[in-house]
C-alpha cells in the first residue's frame, strides 16, 4: 500500500456511491453481516466492533432511530477526520446512509467540531447535491421504506463532547456531560431514541467495505485488527500529515515513513493515550497491542518529558467536564504532582499514593475521559523513570 | 413494577438519569425478576432495579453521597462504586439498572481504594473544619470520612477559602467552600420545584454550582422553599440562622418575647433529639420554650383556624359573586395562600393568576398582627416591646415576615421565623433535653386550637380543614355525617395532585358568624364543590398549566397549593435528612394529633369566636379583618432589577 502524508489513498480512489448501491441491493441483516464479516472496529478510539453496535441498535425498539456521525475530533494531535471531510465527504455521508439502512434510521446528524465551521458550507453543498441525486430524502434508491436525511449540528469546542453520550447531551441542548451507562445510546440515545454514534473514518470504511467486500478489507491489517487506518502524525518529524497504514504497522516503520527516526518518545492515541520510549518502537499499532484513534505525536531528542506530561495534564484539567470526583479533582492532583516532580520535591511515598489514585481514576471515573487521563502520566513515570526521578 | 418516585412524572431530568425503561426480558414478561448476586448472596429483583436498591434489600451497605432517595440519579460522586463481574471499570451502584443477571462485589480492594480516594479527593477541596460547622454531626461527608477511617489528608487540604459566602437571601445561606458538587440542590430545584435556581457552571476544577450569572441568591428567581437545604449533604446550603437575634431578645428584659409554634416542627423536632420520625412533642415543647426564656407560647393552629374562617368566607363570597351575581371579574378557582414558597412561585412565574390567590395572610402572619394588636391591647402591653417569634418548618417564612407589607399592626408583625433546626439548636444550647420535658399547655388567651389547625401541616390539610368548616356552615349538618370521624380521605395522601368533589345536597340556615354577608344558601343547593390539592411547585405548575388549557382544574372552585413535597411537614426548615418514609411518619403523627383533639373544626374553636366578638367585630372578611388579616401580592415576573 502506498502512503502519502495528504490523506487516504484508498478513500480517494473510491467509486462514487458504489457502496450504497450495493447495500441497497441487500437486506438489512445482510448489510450488518457483511460489516460483521469484515471485523471493522470503531476508528474513533474505543475500537468497538461496528457490527455489534449496529445489531443492538437494529434490535432496539423506537418509533425513530438516529445515526450520528461523530466529527468532534477533539483528541490532541488528531486531524484525520478533518481531512476526510474535506476530501471525501461523500464517502462519509454514504456510510451514514448505509448505517441508517442497516438499523432502520430515518434521521442523521453530523456533529461537527466547532473549529471546523469553515467546512460547513462545502459539506452542506455535498448534502444538497446528494438530495438532488435522490441519495438522501424520501424513498432512497426507490425503496419505499427508506427515508433518510442528514443535518449538520455544530459543536462548541469541548473535548468531552466527543464522548458519545456527552455528544448526545450537547445535541439535545444540554451541558455536555457524559451520561450514566447503561442505558447505552443504541437503546436510549438522542431524545431517548435508539442512536448509533460512529466516527467519521469508521463510516467511510463502511462505505468502502460495502463497495469492495469484507474480504477485500480483511486483506490488509492483522487478524484482530482488520484493514487500514488513518494516522494523524505531528510533532518533531520531517513530514507531518495524515497517513494511511495497514493496522499492525510498527511504530518504527511509521517513524521511518514520516522522517522521525531519531525520536525520543512517541505519544500514541493523543492525550488519553500512552507515551512510548524508543525501546518500545517495535510495538504494533493495532487493537491488540497499542490501540489508537489515530493520533501520533513525535517527541524529538531534546524534549523535556515532564513538560510533555504537564502539557497533557493541563489539557485534562481544562477539559474534564467536572461532573465526577475522580476526574475533576484527580487530574488536578496529577498536575500538581508533575509540578512537584519538575521541582524535584515529590517523595517516593507520595508518588506511590498518586499511582494508587491513577488506578482509582481509571476504574471509578464516569466516562472515558477520566478513565484514560492518567495513561499518559503513568506511562511517562514508568517509561522515563530516570529522567523523571533524576531532578 | 418499580415504585414511582415523587416528581418522576414531572421530572425534567435528562432521560438517562431517570429510571430505566422496563421492557420484556426474554419471554418472561414485564417486571420479570432477574437474579442478582451481591457478595455471594442471591436475590431476584424486577428489571430496572438498581444494584444499590438490591443491596439494600439484602441488608448490604453501600455508601452514597450524591444519591438521594427523592431525586433522579446523578451518578457523579463515585462513592457508591462496586465491581460488576465482566465490567472493566467499577460501576456506580446507584445508576446501574439491572437488565440481566449480574454478580457484584461491594468491598474488593479496587472498590475500597476507589472509595477512599474519592473521599480523600473531596476532602482536599473542602474548606473548613468540622468542629466549626453548622452541620457538625449531621454531615454526610463527615460521616463518610469516619466510615472510611480517614485520619489524615492524603491529598492535602485547603488553607484558604475559594469562594465568598452568599448571605443575601433572607432564607437560604450559601457557602460554596463546603460544596461537594453532588448536585442534589440542582436536581431538587429543577425536578421537585421546577424553579431551576442552580446549575453547574464552568468545567473541571472550576466547576461550581451557580445561580444565573452567579448573582446573589436574593437577586434571582428563588422561592425560598429550602428544599435544597434539606437535601444538601454538607453545610454548603443552610437556612439563614437567627438564633442569636432571638437570644438577644430573650436576654433583653424590656422585651416581651412571644413564640408561636406550628404543628409540623412539633411533629419533627424530636428527630433533632434522636427520636424516630413521627413523635410529636407539642406539649413538651411548651415547657422547654418557657424554660429557655420565652414569655408566652401560643399555638399557630389558632391562627390556622382563623385562616380557615377567613379563607372559607372568602371562598363563599367568591362563589356567590361568580355564581349568583355573575360577576366575570371574580377569579375562580381560588388558590390557597398560606405557603410563602408557593406565593413567591406564583408571583414570579404566573403573575397573571395572582387574582386567584386568596387575599388571606398565612397563619403565621395573621397571628403576628393579632398579637401586636388584640393581644397587646387586652394585656396592656406596648406592642413596640413585643418580639414575635414563629417556630416554622419553613425557610420561606423568614422571607415572608420580612415582606414590607407585613406590618399591619404598625410594627413588623412577626420579627423572626425560626426553623425547627434553629429551635433545636437553641434548646440544646440551653441544656434542655426536649423529649424528657413534662407536658404543659399553651398560654391564654388563644388556648388550645382545633384538629383542623393541626392538619395544616400535611398536604391536603388546609383543604380538609376548609371543607370541614364550609360544609358545616352551609349544610348545618355535622361533617361526620358525610365523612367518618370528619376524616376527608380523598384530599389526603402523598399523591402529587389530588382532585375531589363534595356534593352539597341540602343547605341549612346561615350561621351568625357570616350573617352579615349571606342571606341564604339556596344558591348552593345541589352544587358540588370541586377541589384540588397539590404539593411541590413542579406539580403546581402542572395544575396551573391544566387551568390555562381549560382542563379539569379550571372547573375547580378551590385549590390548595403547597410549595414543599408532603406539605409543611416536608418544609425546608425541618430536620435533616428527609425521605419519603420520614415524611410519611411525620404525616402520621400529625393526623393522629388531629384525632386526639376534642374540637376538630375551626368554626367551633371558642377562642376564635371570642376574637370575632371582642375585636374583629365586623366579622370574617370585614373591614378590620381586611386590614389585619388580609394582604396583597406583587407581580414579580422573572426579571429582578
Ligand atoms: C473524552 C472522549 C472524547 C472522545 N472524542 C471523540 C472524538 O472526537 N471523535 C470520535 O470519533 N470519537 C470520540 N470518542 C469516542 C466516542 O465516545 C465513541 O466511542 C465513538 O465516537 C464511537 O465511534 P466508533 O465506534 O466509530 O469509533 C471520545 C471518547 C471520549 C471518552
Ligand atoms: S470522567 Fe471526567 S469528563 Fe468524564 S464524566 Fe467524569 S468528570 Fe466528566
Amino acid at each position: 500500500m502506498k502512503s502519502s502524508h495528504e490523506g487516504s489513498v484508498t478513500f480517494k480512489s473510491a467509486e462514487a456511491d458504489f457502496g450504497l448501491t450495493s447495500a441497497l441491493g441487500k437486506s438489512r441483516s445482510d448489510i450488518i453481516a457483511e460489516i460483521s464479516k469484515s471485523n471493522l472496529k470503531g476508528r474513533g478510539g474505543a475500537g468497538f466492533p461496528t457490527a455489534v453496535k449496529w445489531n443492538l441498535a437494529a434490535a432496539a425498539k423506537g418509533e425513530r432511530k438516529y445515526v450520528v456521525c461523530n466529527a468532534d475530533e477533539g483528541e490532541p494531535g488528531t486531524f484525520k477526520d478533518k481531512v476526510i471531510l474535506a476530501d471525501c465527504a461523500d464517502l462519509v455521508f454514504e456510510g451514514m446512509t448505509i448505517a441508517a439502512r442497516a438499523i432502520g434510521a430515518s434521521h442523521g446528524i453530523l456533529y461537527l467540531r466547532g473549529e471546523y465551521a469553515y467546512l460547513r458550507r462545502s459539506l452542506e453543498d455535498v448534502l444538497a447535491r446528494r438530495r438532488d441525486r435522490k441519495l438522501l430524502g424520501k424513498a432512497i434508491g426507490g425503496k419505499g421504506d427508506f427515508d433518510f436525511d442528514i443535518e449538520i449540528v455544530m459543536g462548541s469546542g469541548a473535548y468531552v463532547c466527543g464522548e458519545e453520550t456527552a455528544l448526545i447531551e450537547s445535541l439535545e441542548g444540554n451541558r455536555g456531560e457524559p451520561r450514566n451507562r447503561p442505558p447505552f445510546p443504541v437503546d436510549t440515545g438522542y431524545m431517548g431514541y435508539p442512536t448509533v454514534v460512529n466516527n467519521v473514518e469508521t463510516l467511510a470504511w463502511v462505505a468502502m467495505i460495502m463497495g469492495k467486500g469484507a474480504d477485500w478489507f480483511k486483506k490488509t491489517g492483522t487478524e484482530k485488527s482488520a484493514g487500514s487506518k488513518l494516522f494523524s502524525v505531528s510533532g518533531d518529524c520531517e513530514r507531518p500529515g495524515v497517513y494511511e497504514f495497514p493496522l499492525g504497522v510498527s511504530i518504527a516503520e511509521l517513524l521511518k515513513e514520516v522522517g522521525a527516526e531519531d525520536a525520543k518518545a512517541v505519544q500514541v492515541g493523543g492525550a488519553s493515550g500512552v507515551c512510548l520510549p524508543a525501546s518500545q518502537f517495535g510495538r504494533k499499532l493495532a487493537y491488540e497491542d497499542v490501540a489508537t484513534g489515530g493520533s501520533i505525536i513525535v517527541f524529538g531528542p531534546n524534549r523535556d518529558i515532564l513538560e510533555v506530561a504537564a502539557n497533557f495534564l493541563e489539557f485534562f484539567v481544562e477539559e474534564s467536564c467536572g461532573q465526577c470526583t475522580p476526574c475533576r479533582i484527580g487530574n488536578y492532583k496529577l498536575l500538581e504532582t508533575v509540578d512537584m516532580l519538575r521541582k524535584g520535591c515529590c517523595s517516593m511515598n507520595y508518588l506511590k499514593e498518586i499511582r494508587g489514585l491513577c488506578e482509582s481514576m481509571q476504574l471509578a471515573s464516569k466516562c472515558g475521559l477520566g478513565q484514560s487521563s492518567p495513561n499518559a502520566f503513568l506511562s511517562i513515570i514508568d517509561n522515563f523513570k530516570d529522567e523523571v526521578m533524576g531532578r | 413494577m418499580l415504585q414511582k418516585k415523587f416528581g418522576e412524572d414531572v421530572s425534567r431530568a435528562p432521560i438517562a438519569q431517570r429510571g430505566q425503561k422496563v421492557e420484556k426480558s426474554e419471554g418472561e414478561g414485564i417486571g420479570a425478576n432477574i437474579k442478582v448476586t451481591i457478595d455471594g448472596k442471591e436475590l431476584r429483583v424486577p428489571v430496572g432495579t438498581t444494584i444499590l436498591d438490591a443491596a439494600k434489600q439484602l441488608g448490604i451497605r453501600i455508601p452514597t453521597l450524591c444519591y438521594h432517595e427523592d431525586l433522579c440519579v446523578a451518578g457523579v460522586c463515585r462513592v457508591c462504586v462496586v465491581e460488576v463481574e465482566g465490567q472493566r471499570t467499577l460501576q456506580a451502584s446507584c445508576a446501574y439498572h439491572v437488565t440481566q443477571p449480574v454478580a457484584v462485589q461491594t468491598h474488593t480492594r479496587k472498590v475500597r481504594h476507589a472509595r477512599r480516594h474519592v473521599i480523600d479527593l473531596l476532602l482536599s477541596r473542602h474548606y473548613g473544619n468540622c468542629y466549626a460547622c453548622g452541620r457538625n454531626n449531621n454531615c454526610e461527608l463527615q460521616a463518610l470520612a469516619k466510615e472510611y477511617g480517614v485520619d489524615f489528608f492524603r491529598f492535602g487540604h485547603l488553607e484558604q477559602p475559594l469562594h465568598v459566602e452568599d448571605h443575601s437571601s433572607h432564607s437560604v445561606f450559601r457557602d460554596m467552600n463546603k460544596c461537594v458538587l453532588c448536585r442534589r440542590c440542582v436536581r431538587t430545584c429543577i425536578d421537585f420545584q421546577e424553579v431551576g435556581v442552580y446549575e453547574a457552571a464552568h468545567r473541571s476544577e472550576e466547576t461550581k454550582i451557580e445561580t444565573f450569572v452567579d448573582k446573589p441568591l436574593a437577586d434571582v428567581v428563588c422561592i425560598n422553599c429550602g428544599q435544597c437545604i434539606n437535601r444538601c449533604p454538607t453545610a454548603a446550603l443552610r437556612a439563614n440562622d437567627q438564633t442569636d437575634d432571638v437570644w438577644a431578645a430573650i436576654d433583653d428584659p424590656t422585651k416581651h418575647v412571644v413564640m408561636q409554634t406550628a404543628p409540623s416542627p412539633r411533629a419533627g423536632i424530636g428527630e433533632c433529639f434522636g427520636l424516630e420520625p413521627g413523635h410529636p412533642l407539642t406539649f413538651q415543647l411548651n415547657t422547654a420554650l418557657r424554660l429557655a426564656g420565652f414569655d408566652k407560647i401560643f399555638d399557630t393552629n389558632f391562627a390556622a383556624d382563623l385562616t380557615i374562617i377567613e379563607e372559607g368566607t372568602e371562598l363563599l363570597q367568591r362563589l356567590y359573586a361568580a355564581l349568583v351575581l355573575k360577576d366575570a371579574s371574580t377569579a375562580l378557582p381560588m388558590f390557597t395562600s398560606c405557603s410563602p414558597g408557593w406565593v413567591k412561585y406564583i408571583e414570579h412565574f404566573y403573575q397573571e393568576y395572582l387574582p386567584h390567590l386568596s387575599s388571606c395572610k398565612s397563619p403565621q402572619q395573621m397571628f403576628g398582627s393579632l398579637i401586636k394588636t388584640y393581644y397587646a391591647q387586652k394585656n396592656n402591653i406596648d406592642p413596640a416591646s413585643i418580639v414575635n417569634v414563629a417556630l416554622m418548618p419553613c425557610s420561606a417564612k423568614k422571607f415572608e415576615c420580612n415582606r414590607p407589607e407585613m406590618c399591619a399592626s404598625g410594627f413588623k408583625d412577626v420579627n423572626y421565623g425560626l426553623t425547627t433546626r434553629e429551635c433545636a439548636k437553641m434548646l440544646s444550647e440551653a441544656g434542655i433535653d426536649l423529649p424528657k420535658m413534662t407536658k404543659s399547655d399553651f398560654d391564654d388567651p388563644f388556648g388550645t386550637a382545633t384538629g383542623s389547625g393541626v392538619i395544616f401541616g400535611a398536604t391536603g390539610g388546609v383543604m380538609e380543614a376548609a371543607l370541614r368548616t364550609v360544609v358545616e356552615l352551609v349544610t348545618g349538618v355535622k361533617v361526620e355525617n358525610f365523612f367518618d370521624h370528619a376524616d376527608i380521605i380523598p384530599v389526603r395522601g402523598f399523591e402529587g395532585i389530588k382532585y375531589a368533589e363534595i356534593p352539597v345536597k341540602e343547605v341549612g340556615l346561615v350561621p351568625d358568624l357570616v350573617k352579615h354577608l349571606f342571606q341564604d344558601w339556596n344558591w348552593l343547593k345541589g352544587a358540588a364543590i370541586k377541589v384540588g390539592v397539590c404539593h411541590g411547585t413542579s406539580y403546581a405548575k402542572k395544575v396551573l398549566e391544566d387551568i390555562k388549557a381549560g382542563g379539569r382544574f379550571s372547573e375547580c372552585h378551590f385549590i390548595e397549593f403547597m410549595a414543599c413535597p408532603g406539605g409543611c411537614l416536608g418544609g425546608g426548615g425541618q430536620p435533616i435528612p428527609t425521605s419519603p418514609a420520614i415524611r410519611a411518619a411525620r404525616a402520621k403523627a400529625i393526623y393522629s394529633e388531629d384525632r386526639a383533639y376534642s374540637v376538630r373544626k375551626s368554626h367551633e374553636n371558642p377562642a376564635i369566636l371570642q376574637v370575632y366578638n371582642e375585636f374583629l367585630t365586623d366579622g370574617p372578611c370585614g373591614h378590620k379583618s381586611h386590614e389585619l388579616l388580609h394582604t396583597h401580592y406583587i407581580p414579580r415576573g422573572k426579571f429582578i432589577p
